[in-house]
């Protein structure tokens, strides 16, 4: 399987990349040697009814074109959401989003989820100390 | 469009093209049949083979049409060691060859045969000490490439056919990416057996040819008709056979003269790069690298990256990462060459070639930096200045 559009089209023009100076949480997953690193920034805030927020979120990833693109889509689905209906966004929805990813890519996606619930514990974290 | 990615594949010379139009539909005839449009035919693959024998200077008869490099060098590896296992089991080859040599040793490797792969050191140049201290009783064949496909470093297999010689061990050299590119000669490099492909240089895809020089035996791996004396059956690719002779000729006439010009350009590029970009890594052996080729790591980002953008752009050209090629490992050249593997992942390789112009490298000297600082503005190991 090749990549499809919407991969390339997320891998041409990245949403949310960056860094966010002041985070909440950071997330950091992967490996260089590897060849995927990505880094999730987060910023909390609350919405109407007092809920948890991701107010906003930032990527940087070391990878190849589908890492690039899964980092930036979870970013995408995840801003302004609840930290609840954040932590229940999987790798399957990054694949479904961009209409499916190579087999031997998928990692890519894992990582994707593996760095936003990292950057969420992270963030916990800082608040219980 | 702007190819750089010659040592992949070149574009067909339009003069083969040309040549052999006409042996797909009016002298379609069969070689090995007797009529005349067959009897025809059969002279102008011996003329091939001439063409052939002269730009590597060999004689016709040392010749065998294959269907390209990987043929001719499962052909040389197994059929020696077929040729051979009265007298030994072993082959000494190098970490950094096409994977046409390694994947076929890995074969023998599987049926009981004894592999020592030489390693090679920062450049890409195997160790050629280490090739003479592996020898043993056992030792019945030397495969070493002439020059890297990846690095583009030339191997100095003139002092490693010397050593085989001296111990009696034949010596094989997968010389695809030197062939019709630089002046080759089997007689100066003490070459028993090498390999060619006629793509490499112009010529059309699917066919080559093994050189075994008179004398050595092999055993035969195509069993079939009595094409190529018994050695190698199979109907005669007529029109490729004949596109290899013609890309033979006109590589023995245009060679020197394009070896200049695609130079200046390689250096260029590669001098373009190192002004233009910082933390650059350049691959292979600085001076004893073919013409045409640079390999280069960009530091902190990915080399697939990269290279879909270039593609959105239309520039063609490769990365070492075999991200691209279904697996995930970054280089086997490079890990060998003792990069680490965070930077071979950041591998790029541009392999320039007859059809290059001055526009095209400033188009890419205009566009790579762009990329190159777009990907690193994503990349976490990059240090915003």
């Amino acid at each position: 399987m090749e990549y499809t559009e919407k991969l390339l089209e997320y891998f041409r023009n990245p949403r949310n990349m960056g860094r966010i100076d002041d985070p909440d949480g950071i997330g950091k997953v992967g490996n260089p040697i590897c060849g995927d690193v990505m880094w999730i920034y987060i910023k909390v805030g609350k919405n109407e009814k007092g809920e948890e927020i991701i107010e906003d979120i930032k990527f940087e990833t070391f990878g190849c074109a589908a890492a690039i693109a899964t980092s930036s889509v979870i970013t995408e689905l995840v801003k302004g959401k609840t930290l609840k209906e954040a932590e229940k966004i999987s790798n399957k929805d990054v694949v479904e989003f961009l209409g499916g990813l190579p087999p031997i890519k998928k990692h890519c996606s894992l990582l994707a989820e593996e760095g936003l619930k990292s950057a969420i514990e992270d963030y916990k974290k800082r608040k219980r100390e | 469009m702007i190819y750089m990615d010659y040592n992949a594949t070149t574009p067909t010379d339009p003069r083969v093209l040309e040549t052999i139009k006409i042996y797909f539909f009016e002298k379609f005839g069969n070689p090995s049949s007797i009529y005349k449009i067959a009897r025809e035919n059969k002279k102008e693959i011996e003329k091939a083979r001439e063409k052939v024998a002269k730009l590597i200077d060999a004689n016709p008869e040392e010749i065998y049409f294959t269907s390209g490099g990987t043929e001719s060098d499962n052909w040389a590896i197994i059929g020696t060691a077929f040729a051979l296992k009265h007298k030994g089991n072993h082959i000494i080859t190098s970490q950094i060859e096409h994977h046409a040599v390694l994947n076929t040793c890995k074969f023998l490797n599987r049926i009981g045969y004894e592999i020592t792969y030489a390693p090679v050191d920062r450049f890409g140049i195997v160790d050629v000490d280490f090739v003479r201290k592996s020898i043993k009783k056992e030792t019945i064949l030397i495969t070493i490439m002439h020059a890297n496909n990846e690095i583009g470093t030339i191997e100095p297999i003139e002092e490693i056919s010397k050593i085989a010689k001296e111990n009696n061990i034949y010596f094989h050299s997968d010389c695809v990416q030197t062939v019709g590119k630089v002046p080759v000669s089997v007689k100066n490099l003490g070459i028993d057996m090498l390999s060619l492909s006629a793509h490499k240089f112009y010529g059309p895809k699917g066919v080559g040819a093994l050189y075994v020089k008179r004398g050595i035996k092999i055993e035969t791996l195509i069993h079939g008709g009595e094409q190529e004396k018994g050695k190698r059956g199979g109907t005669y690719n007529v029109p490729g056979i004949i596109g290899l002779g013609k890309a033979c000729e006109i590589a023995m006439e245009e060679m020197i003269e394009e070896m200049e010009k695609v130079k200046n350009l390689r250096d260029k590029l590669e001098k373009g790069i190192l002004e233009k970009i910082p933390e650059i890594v350049i691959n292979g052996h600085p001076e004893k690298r073919l013409y045409n080729t640079l390999n280069l790591c960009v530091k902190y980002i990915e080399g697939e990256s990269v290279l879909l953008n270039l593609d959105f752009e239309k520039i063609y050209a490769s990365s070492g990462s075999a991200c691209t090629s279904g697996s995930l490992e970054p280089s086997h050249v490079l890990l060998a060459c003792g990069i680490p593997h965070e930077i071979a992942h950041g591998s790029l390789r541009f392999s320039l070639g007859k059809y290059n112009k001055e526009e095209d490298i400033d188009k890419v000297l205009e566009v790579l930096p762009r990329i190159v600082e777009k990907l690193r503005k994503i990349s976490p190991f990059w240090e915003k200045k």
